[in-house]
């Protein structure tokens, strides 16, 4: 007997590869993805009942063809178009198929013609083997939502002319980047502070390192692909001392470090370090190593602000945005007091990006309470408060001007 | 991140256009909620009944107490809304534009509060 749980990791694991079989084999994406979708429900009510098939891939691979080529016909069937023979015989899986097409796949899901909302969901569905149910939970959307949006998606896919093949080596580099950012807005969309509701959502911010370890499998020498996920192993380590049970936030300077996650730590500590060593610098890699960083400091106090403020300037120099800057004022303040911290963010709120941002007048609050201005820190946190777009932000701004008072 | 666009509706405005103008705002309005489908990016949209056939509820001492319209005219009422979900609200501003009220009556884009945060630097 194996345990639902068992049978899920494992269709999760086989999902895109008997994904790239069919589609290597027959062709038209969208048609073999539903296909795949529909045997990954089958079997995930099926094993755990009967066990598991002596090949889980085979009976993937043959019961998916067989689907794939109902779903065919009927479409066949409605355009009028006869069907070529060769077309129905399944392919063989092979224990491992020669080609690993997961690359391939997660560059079609992460395809330029799609939005990100749409290139998200894809993603988790072609590639992460979720079901509509599963990522229409986790978004908080209708199904029917997802539903439609991976079918447009596909539809888009086809309409542009994309292929089921690698891009040429001279657009690699650029899909790739498109596909981190999706692993990052899995990543950010799952990284809840909020512990209530949460029964019965996906962990998408463990499916994002998931995925982010397959594609570092695929592209080893990649250093940002080992940046995005040192990233997410060190960020997703402080997870356990983020909130408390009420679901209350807590900011990083009283978080319970004993609580941090020390394998994680240790494994995004070890990633980051090598890559930094051997590849060329990028965005996700500064960022893991500013994370490295702070996960090092036993304390809040010992934490190497100069190192920070160092990392936020090259990253300010590479690859500067809003966010950016405000991370590396708050280093600024700590390196060099609040009031040098509160001058630059005068200047920095110039920037559009950062003009009426719940995030200036959080930084500004906590920068005016350190230098010992209450009156004005309480106004700053209120109007944080007023304009942060999160839940649990806005209860701890609020209950942070509260202590003011 | 979802945001809801508002369509609020001027009587004034309205009673003004001719039935064509009042015929390419229909079209107009399912151009858009087309190119948000298309896009996947649209989660629900709808047109609102007049607000003479709203209802006004209210609970007092455990008892629900309706009350009907026409409620105290205001020049602009609540017409429809797009709940849609994209990437920002530049994006979410651009759409808003394309909704053919925003040439004579209003348009406003309100962000969706969100469960997740962090106070992680």
């Amino acid at each position: 007997m194996t345990s639902p749980a068992e049978v899920e990791d494992l269709l999760r694991e086989l999902a895109p590869r008997v994904l790239g079989v069919l589609v290597r084999h027959y062709g038209g994406f969208g048609t073999c993805e539903d296909a795949v979708q529909e045997t990954l429900l089958a079997a995930s009510v099926q094993w755990p009942a009967d066990g598991l098939p002596g090949n889980p891939m085979g009976w993937l691979v043959t019961v998916a063809s067989r689907r794939r080529t109902e779903l065919w016909r009927n479409e066949s069937a409605r355009r009028r178009r006869e069907e070529a023979a060769a077309a129905l015989e399944p392919p063989d899986p092979g224990p491992v198929p020669a080609v690993d097409d997961t690359l391939t796949l997660l560059l079609l899901c992460c395809h330029p013609a799609l939005t990100p909302v749409s290139q998200v969901a894809l993603t988790l569905r072609a590639v992460g083997g979720l079901s509509t149910a599963e990522i229409a939970r986790a978004f908080l959307v209708p199904e029917p939502t997802i539903g439609q949006r991976i079918s447009r998606a596909k539809q888009r896919i086809k309409a542009s002319g994309a292929e089921f093949r690698l891009p040429p080596q001279g657009e690699l580099a650029e899909r790739v980047t498109a596909v981190l950012r999706v692993l990052y807005l899995i990543f950010n969309e799952g990284y809840t502070a909020s512990s209530g509701s949460a029964l019965n959502r996906v962990e998408l911010t463990g499916e994002a390192i998931r995925l982010a370890r397959q594609l570092l499998c695929l592209l080893p020498d990649d250093g940002e692909v080992a940046g995005l996920l040192a990233l997410m192993l060190l960020t997703d380590a402080r997870r356990p001392a983020r909130t408390r049970p009420d679901g209350a936030l807590v900011p990083l300077a009283d978080q319970d470090r004993s609580r941090w996650d020390g394998a994680a730590i240790a494994e995004g500590v070890a990633l980051i370090t090598s890559t930094l060593a051997t590849a060329p610098v990028g965005p996700y890699q500064l960022q893991a190593a500013i994370a490295a960083v702070h996960d090092e400091a036993d304390t809040f106090d010992d934490t190497d602000w100069p190192q920070i403020l160092g990392l936020y300037e090259l990253l300010d120099a590479i690859a500067p945005g809003p966010m950016v800057t405000l991370n590396r004022i708050v280093a600024v303040a700590m390196v060099h007091g609040p009031r040098a911290g509160l001058s630059q963010l005068s200047a920095a709120e110039a920037d559009p990006g950062l003009a009426q941002h719940h995030r200036v007048d959080a930084v500004r609050a906590h920068l005016l309470d350190i230098a010992g201005d209450r009156s004005a820190a309480r106004a700053c946190y209120q109007l944080a408060a007023r304009r942060t777009l999160s839940v649990p932000e806005q209860r701890y701004l609020e209950s942070r001007a509260a202590q003011l008072a | 991140m979802k945001y809801l666009i508002l369509i609020y509706s001027n009587d004034a405005a309205w009673s003004a256009l001719s039935d064509e103008q009042r015929a390419s705002v229909g079209a107009g309005h399912a151009a858009l909620t087309e190119q948000l489908a298309d896009s996947g990016e649209l989660i629900v949209s709808h047109g609102l009944a007049d607000p003479s056939m709203g209802k006004r509820v209210s609970v007092h001492d455990g008892q629900t107490m309706t009350s009907d319209g026409p409620f105290a005219e205001a020049k602009e009422h609540l017409a429809g809304f797009y709940l849609i979900e994209c990437e920002s609200i530049e994006r979410a501003i651009e759409y808003a534009a394309r909704a053919p009220d925003a040439a004579f009556g209003t348009v406003e884009v309100r962000p969706v509060l969100v469960r997740n945060g962090s106070l992680d630097i």
